[in-house]
């Protein structure tokens, strides 16, 4: 067992695997919504959108979350804005959006010196998350969480049935609006564990894995989390071992919790077949 | 986002006119989004406390307008709405809209049961949690449809008419007086339409009104009192032979719809 938990002699491995959790459940939990209600390309838009907004935070030597928040918050706003207006398809405005901003973050970082710190924002770098950006993850960690509890039977009534929610007078516009923004947040930790270009499979991948294994969104959400745990833990220790990109390797641990999942549900369906009526 | 026609908070409903019938329209005109057509044309109908009044025309003829206008869905241009003789919104939780199966998501991860306490909602507005009294309703309502055995089942893996049964469980969850019902036997099996026929029967006799949108015009003497007939947004006389109910020809004790 010593293999498992040497690495975590270390405070930096100890902070990494405090914040991959936290980030991994945050974005899995959320991550069921994103799933069922097919937002995923909005989830890669916000990661891709943030750019901008953490260079320019370097550039000026101010908390890079803080920067990226700001970006992402930006980000939804506009999407729900574009959206509610129908002269252009949404997935079209986000795909103009998402790589006209992410290509002005290009060109801000070909004009700073430090590629290092850069290259952390593409592909993150968990293992130099600090305690003050630990706090921020445990906020953003917190009101998601309690966002998502709170308003749990609207969201889902307007994720399945919008019409029924509007003779509720419960508007869909609105519900929509606070997923943007739970997004937008979670996007900006996810960020700091896997980086820009990676954090979607963190909002995707143990969401679309759980949504194979049970049909009980309560059940989902914390199956999603557990997978998203493991995956933290398993991929922070194998990138120690390895000694290879902490990022990349919590993403192809979330990757393989997938296939495994899709692999048991098939073979699950061919020994017990659909109930029929 | 439209406005908000609705409020979605509890404890801010008003008490029925007990003199009022379920509803009427007094010329009623409702436009297409964008508000230079015109979906609906100056419609007066009226549903008398425990009425099954059907609303039947051809595609486009306005019926699922007319019903997303009562239910508060759509803004109204001019003319007036009245439910147990207040303005939409101001008793929405006695009104129930029961959308056509396709504006439902029936992939989402929710069971039957789940599905059906959703009827309960606009009792409960936001933050309040579903409590005893709310789950017991929805057993009663499960047991009353036939569906108490499929209540965990997700809603996705039910037979078309049983998901057309769960939206009627709904609407009966939430203890609605008005239901307006759009198609609600469009690609149902028999033994479901005899299901719903057989509750909407109980219900008018609970005093429960209802008005239908349909264009299965052969069930129509059996199953309504009375009949509204729409074409291009505007009410026009049956056509000849039609059933009018006789209620129509010569005004009778239930005082159903009339048209004009």
């Amino acid at each position: 067992m010593g293999w498992l938990t040497d690495p975590f002699r270390y405070a930096f491995m100890q902070n990494a695997l405090l914040a991959a959790v936290l980030i991994g459940v945050t974005c899995a939990v959320l991550g069921v919504y994103v799933v069922q209600r097919r937002m995923a390309f909005v989830g890669d838009a916000m990661a891709h959108t943030t750019l901008p907004g953490l260079v320019i935070a370097h550039l000026g030597g101010w908390s890079l979350s803080v920067g990226g928040l700001a970006a992402a918050g930006v980000t939804a706003v506009a999407i729900a804005w574009v959206s509610r207006r129908g002269r252009v398809k949404e997935d079209t405005a986000i795909g103009v959006v998402l790589t006209g901003m992410f290509a002005v973050g290009v060109l801000l970082m070909s004009r700073t010196r430090s590629f290092r710190d850069l290259s952390h924002m593409l592909f993150g770098n968990v293992l130099g998350v600090t305690a003050a950006d630990l706090w921020l993850i445990a906020g953003v960690a917190a009101l998601v969480l309690a966002a998502l509890a709170l308003f749990h039977k609207e969201l889902e009534l307007t994720s399945y049935d919008p019409t029924h929610a509007e003779v509720l007078g419960l508007r869909p516009g609105l519900t929509r609006l606070l997923l943007l923004g739970l997004l937008a947040l979670a996007v900006v930790t996810g960020i700091q564990a896997v980086g820009v270009i990676l954090t979607n499979a963190l909002l995707v991948t143990p969401a679309a894995a759980a949504a194979l294994l049970t049909d009980r969104l309560p059940v989902r959400m914390a199956l999603a989390a557990l997978i998203s745990t493991g995956c933290a833990a398993g991929g922070l220790v194998a990138s120690y071992a390895l000694e290879a990109s902490s990022g990349a390797s919590i993403v192809l641990a979330c990757t393989a919790s997938f296939a495994a999942a899709a692999a048991f549900a098939t073979a699950r369906r061919q020994f017990r077949p659909a109930r029929g009526d | 986002m439209s406005d908000p026609l609705l409020p979605y908070s509890r404890g801010r409903h008003a008490d029925p006119d007990p003199d009022a019938p379920a509803l009427s329209t007094d010329r009623l005109t409702v436009c297409y989004s964008g508000g230079d057509r015109v979906a609906l044309r100056a419609v007066s109908l009226r549903v008398a406390r425990g009425a099954r009044v059907a609303l039947v025309g051809p595609n486009g003829a306005g019926k699922s307008t007319l019903l997303k206008a009562v239910a508060g869905l759509l803004p109204v241009a001019s003319g007036g709405v009245k439910v147990y003789g207040n303005p939409v919104g101001a008793c929405h939780h006695r009104v129930a809209y029961l959308p056509q199966r396709g504006d439902i998501d029936w992939t989402f991860p929710v069971s039957v049961a789940r599905f059906v306490l959703a009827g309960r909602y606009v009792h409960l507005g936001w933050l309040r949690r579903p409590g005893r009294r709310d789950r017991d309703a929805v057993t009663t309502v499960l047991e009353r449809l036939g569906l108490a055995d499929l209540a965990g089942r997700q809603i996705g893996r039910l037979s078309g008419g049983q998901q057309q049964r769960a939206i009627l469980a709904r609407a009966l969850a939430q203890g609605a007086d008005l239901l307006l019902l759009d198609e609600p036997l469009n690609a149902v099996d028999a033994a479901t339409r005899d299901a719903i026929d057989a509750v909407t029967a109980d219900l008018r006799d609970e005093g429960k009104s209802m008005l239908v949108a349909t264009h299965d015009l052969g069930r129509l003497a059996n199953s309504f009192d009375s009949a509204v007939y729409l074409e291009a947004g505007a009410v026009v006389p049956p056509p000849a032979g039609a059933f009018c109910g006789a209620p129509c020809c010569a005004p009778a004790e239930r005082g159903p719809a009339w048209a004009g």
